[in-house]
């Protein structure tokens, strides 16, 4: 089940102060992913709106004759959800809130819920720009899930598209694999010993992923592994921000057939406090 | 190299353990009757409890040079058990209280089990040390009155201490001269660390006060040939029987809720002062291993459950005898198990002499234990740390005089957090992140290096976590903390990392922390709590340095260059570097200089309004000997979009692959470039570390990592300018 590459874009947009940035972030990645674009907006449609939004389409340095554009009544949630299935949209574009106060989370409600119920993958945009910021650095997760392979490959499909230099797979794993209490000096050589020993399994087993994928897709990156013991799901959002990566590429839910109110562990922490832009990769999707 | 047989090296070392153990016992002996009178338990209780513990926790401890014995916290508790639970009868309240310490010694053990040895890191540092101060301050206020020879004087800490000069008055018709006794004790017990004669300090300054003591009772006896002139009531008294009549414990009060308060308290008091003292006496073991908390806590809960059955108080890890242990020699526990042998042989063969000793002279010990804990030094020490942390300090202290020492140490709690609400001004930073993790550690890839990264704000709260992480470096690494991404940090935290970086320097590993430099502080204190400010209300302010600072302060008086550790709001010459076109300077910071080099960390943003992100680095600017081409040299991987819009490509050189394969060089004028990149400087680059290094035409710009470096970082980088700036040098104008 290979990585398809993204085909059709759906940015559901709303009249907020950061529009403009938006589309114009919405409409160059649709650009570099040479994808068709589909603007979605829930409301009334009126024609002051209407004229609005047409000029700044107009206005964009990126136009593409790719862009569709939908006006729709309901629930925001259900009617974006509906229409990613509708148009089958293989990658929905978020727009994140950065947050202000301490009390505002950087994820709206809608956002939010959206990330939980798309069925396709979902990139959450904390910073659109009117001006192309580059994407230089791609963090993704190695976790060991199957899923991985899939966001592995779109990671490096995604930042072949975004002209990006630098990716870096980070295996989070959980201290409890080490399972030796670090109590003295003796106890703490066993500890690292054993660390050091799931470290490079833990590489062999990343570096595998990245075999498996085609090389003419992997030849121009440059990609390094980072292991990180630490707790799933929060680690690799506070790595990101160290390293100040530009874009973080992580797993849906695991399972999510079964558990699909679930909403995902590992997700959680980095919804809470986005580091960067966040792409979440639906791979049953596409399989 | 062949493994020495542990039998051996334990055999070989054997000898000195024996010694340090008979020191141990000599300041043991009097602090065990001292601390049991004081608790008003039996003399022998304090003196099984040394013995149950040497013992015990010898054959079961996880930490290796502390000794076990009775605590001076647990004596105020201990006390006040006593003559409660007794509800006035003495002899009842000591068999209730030994159901108690029986009860906490299995806390203790289930405390040690579930690995609970982190708690003691919940407590406030301050808060902690107000604490310890009024548990002095209550044992300085009883045992005063009893060393002027006063036993029953009533009332609690605060009418005690408004006694004293009363007492003073009153003993000289009383108890003339048990009362001189006790107090030229005291006064001895101040002087001694004076006397500089290592002879003299062989025998530990309590054990001179008992030895002393009862000399002169036998000065009386055998060469006056008169009775002692000191009231029997005010001598020990040992049952003669010492192991047919053991005490048996009481367990009737098992549901009283004054019974379950002891417990809780003893095993609060007894964890708190055993976990400081093993993290204190690690600091003093001469074979620096590291002490297992939990297995130490468990022998100590065993030891205090089999002292309790024997009739002794129960047994806590104790700094002073500890670290006399170490100073004497003592490398294993073998040490404690023989201090216990040295005391129950001077027990049972020194029975007699032991009844000779003044209860003044030990009230005088324990004065001057008192003494010690409530020091003003603490608080002048704590006061210049910051106001804050002293108003902690008294409000503790004064909540426990009035209060008991739970209810006081929760006040404390308490009171901390609102200081830092005050402090940082932001309820949400707190309430928001308090149980989320904040603290990111990995092992640098390239580097080696542990790199520690803490987010939102670090206390007392939630320092554990930090902690934990710490715990996992080995303390032979060199490990980097950074608080860049922390907006708050306190003090319990500052004295910690303090003690980490002790405890890594003695190993030979470093432990460095960053991004604390703009952090602002009240004080010029190095653990004085820092909160992250806005920028336009840091400039013209002057902090306390960090640790960071003072090094690089260090290193400028080792090189005679300047330091100055001023915010600049406008540094100059930068600017015109191509890594600052699509970057805004917000100042520098640091920065080290002297007439060719200028070294600084740099803040500078990325973007603006919403993209906006700050961003921290250090730089080394020097002005090149010859004119330059303005030219980028960097790792081939970071072929920055940046410098190819600006028509920069990369220049390679066939003669050179290797260079030409792990660096990217770009610049206009590439004649130029090619003629400066000449064999020896090609050379030069291939065979040190790599920076980025620019260049505008008449200065080199070096940029460290993509965060602030750390000491060693920064040296690597002054040492690698000043050999580029020689080779610079030696080469013909282009």
């Amino acid at each position: 089940m290979a990585f398809h590459p993204f085909k059709t874009l759906l940015f559901g947009f709303a009249f907020s102060p950061s529009l403009k940035a938006n589309v114009y972030e919405a409409s160059r990645l649709a650009m570099y992913f040479k994808a068709s674009l589909i603007f979605v907006h829930v409301g009334k449609k009126t024609p002051k709106k209407e004229k609005v939004f047409q000029q700044l389409l107009e206005e964009c340095p990126t136009q593409s004759d790719q862009i569709q554009t939908y006006w729709k009544e309901g629930d925001p949630v259900a009617t974006l959800a509906n229409a990613c299935e509708e148009f089958d949209i293989d990658l929905l574009l978020l727009g994140a809130l950065k947050r202000e106060n301490v009390v505002k989370y950087y994820l709206g409600s809608i956002a939010r819920k959206l990330t939980r119920q798309a069925p396709c993958s979902v990139l959450l945009m904390l910073n659109p720009s009117i001006e192309r910021s580059p994407c230089k650095h791609v963090v993704v997760n190695g976790f060991d899930s199957p899923q991985t392979q899939d966001t592995v490959e779109a990671a490096f499909h995604v930042a072949n598209a975004l002209t990006s230099e630098k990716i870096t797979l980070v295996e989070e794993i959980s201290e409890s694999r080490v399972a030796i209490a670090v109590n003295d000096d003796r106890s703490l050589r066993k500890a690292t010993l054993r660390k050091q020993k799931i470290d490079r399994q833990e590489k062999l087993r990343v570096t595998d992923i990245v075999k498996k994928i085609p090389s003419k897709i992997t030849e121009g990156l440059k990609y390094e592994t980072q292991s990180i013991f630490g707790r799933r799901g929060y680690s690799i959002g506070h790595y990101a921000r160290v390293v100040r990566a530009d874009l973080l590429v992580m797993n849906a839910q695991e399972e999510q057939r079964f558990y699909h109110r679930f909403f995902p562990r590992d997700l959680e922490h980095i919804l809470a406090e986005l580091p960067t832009d966040v792409l979440i990769i639906h791979s049953k999707n596409h399989g | 190299m062949a493994k020495k047989s542990p039998v051996l090296a334990f055999a070989k070392e054997l000898p000195q353990n024996i010694f340090a153990g008979f020191v141990v016992s000599l300041i043991a002996l009097p602090l065990g009757l001292g601390l049991a009178i004081a608790s008003d338990a039996p003399p022998l209780s304090g003196i099984i409890a040394a013995v149950a513990g040497g013992l015990v926790v010898a054959l079961f401890g996880g930490s290796h040079v502390t000794i076990a014995g009775p605590g001076n916290g647990l004596v105020i508790v201990l006390l006040a058990a006593i003559t409660t639970l007794g509800d006035g009868d003495l002899y009842q309240g000591y068999l209730f209280t030994l159901a108690a310490i029986i009860l906490s010694g299995g806390l203790l053990f289930l405390f040690g089990v579930l690995r609970l040895g982190a708690m003691s890191e919940f407590f406030p540092a301050s808060a902690l040390q107000g604490m310890l101060a009024a548990i002095g301050i209550g044992i300085l206020a009883k045992q005063f009155h009893v060393m002027l020879g006063l036993t029953s004087i009533p009332g609690g800490t605060v009418e005690q201490l408004m006694r004293i000069p009363d007492s003073f008055l009153l003993f000289l018709g009383l108890h003339p001269f048990a009362g001189a006794l006790g107090m030229g004790s005291l006064i001895f017990l101040f002087l001694y660390s004076r006397i500089r004669n290592p002879y003299f300090h062989l025998i530990p300054a309590p054990m001179w006060v008992v030895v002393g003591s009862i000399g002169i009772g036998y000065y009386y006896t055998l060469v006056l040939n008169k009775a002692v002139p000191i009231d029997p009531e005010l001598l020990i008294k040992i049952p003669d029987q010492l192991f047919s009549n053991l005490p048996s414990p009481n367990f009737e009060k098992l549901f009283d809720l004054n019974f379950i308060g002891v417990v809780f308290s003893i095993t609060l008091i007894a964890v708190i002062e055993s976990l400081l003292s093993i993290k204190a006496v690690d600091k003093l073991d001469p074979k620096k291993r590291r002490s297992n908390v939990n297995k130490d806590l468990r022998a100590l809960g065993l030891a205090s459950i089999v002292s309790g059955f024997l009739g002794g108080l129960n047994v806590v890890t104790v700094i002073a005898r500890s670290s006399v242990n170490a100073n004497n020699g003592g490398t294993n526990r073998s040490a404690n198990f023989f201090h216990a042998a040295f005391l129950v042989l001077f027990v049972v063969l020194l029975g007699d002499q032991i009844q000779r000793i003044p209860l003044t002279a030990l009230a005088a010990i324990l004065v001057f234990t008192g003494y010690k804990l409530a020091s003003p030094e603490n608080l002048i020490r704590i006061y210049k740390i910051g106001p804050e942390q002293a108003t902690i300090f008294l409000i503790t202290l004064i909540t426990t005089l009035f209060t008991s020492l739970i209810v006081g140490i929760a006040v404390g709690i308490v009171f901390t957090f609102i200081v830092h609400l005050f402090l940082r001004k932001s309820f949400f930073l707190f309430s928001l992140n308090i149980f989320k993790p904040n603290v990111l550690m990995y092992r640098e890839e390239q580097s080696g290096n542990y790199y520690v990264s803490v987010k939102n704000f670090c206390s007392f709260l939630n320092f554990y976590r930090l902690k934990m992480k710490l715990d996992q470096i080995p303390e032979s690494e060199h490990a980097i903390v950074d608080f860049s991404l922390c907006d708050f940090v306190d003090h319990t935290v500052m004295e910690g990392l303090h003690d980490y970086q002790r405890s890594f320097v003695r190993k030979n590993g470093v432990f460095e922390t960053i991004g604390l430099d703009i952090h602002a502080s009240e004080t010029q204190h190095p653990f004085a709590v820092r909160k992250s400010l806005p920028i336009n209300v840091l400039i013209g302010v002057q902090n306390a340095l960090s640790n960071r600072q003072k090094n690089i302060e260090q290193l400028a008086q080792q090189l005679k260059w300047n330091y100055s550790p001023k915010i600049n709001s406008e540094p100059k010459g930068i600017e015109s570097f191509l890594f600052f076109e699509s970057k805004v300077v917000n100042y520098s910071v640091n920065s080290l200089y002297n007439k060719t080099f200028t070294l600084f960390d740099l803040s500078f943003s990325e973007g603006a309004f919403i993209t906006k992100e700050d961003l921290k680095a250090t730089f080394l600017l020097f002005k090149s000997p010859t004119t330059l081409p303005v030219f980028v040299l960097d790792k081939e991987d970071f072929k920055s979009t940046l410098y190819q819009w600006a028509g920069f490509d990369d220049i390679n050189f066939k003669k050179h692959p290797d260079f030409s394969k792990r660096f990217h060089l770009s610049g206009n004028d590439r004649t130029a470039i090619r003629a400066l990149f000449h064999s020896d400087l090609i050379y030069f680059f291939e065979s040190h570390p790599i920076f980025h290094i620019e260049s505008n035409g008449t200065h080199l710009l070096i940029k460290g990592k993509d965060r602030l470096s750390s000491l060693n970082e920064i040296k690597i980088m002054l040492t690698f300018a000043k050999d580029l700036l020689n080779l610079l040098e030696n080469t013909p104008n282009v």
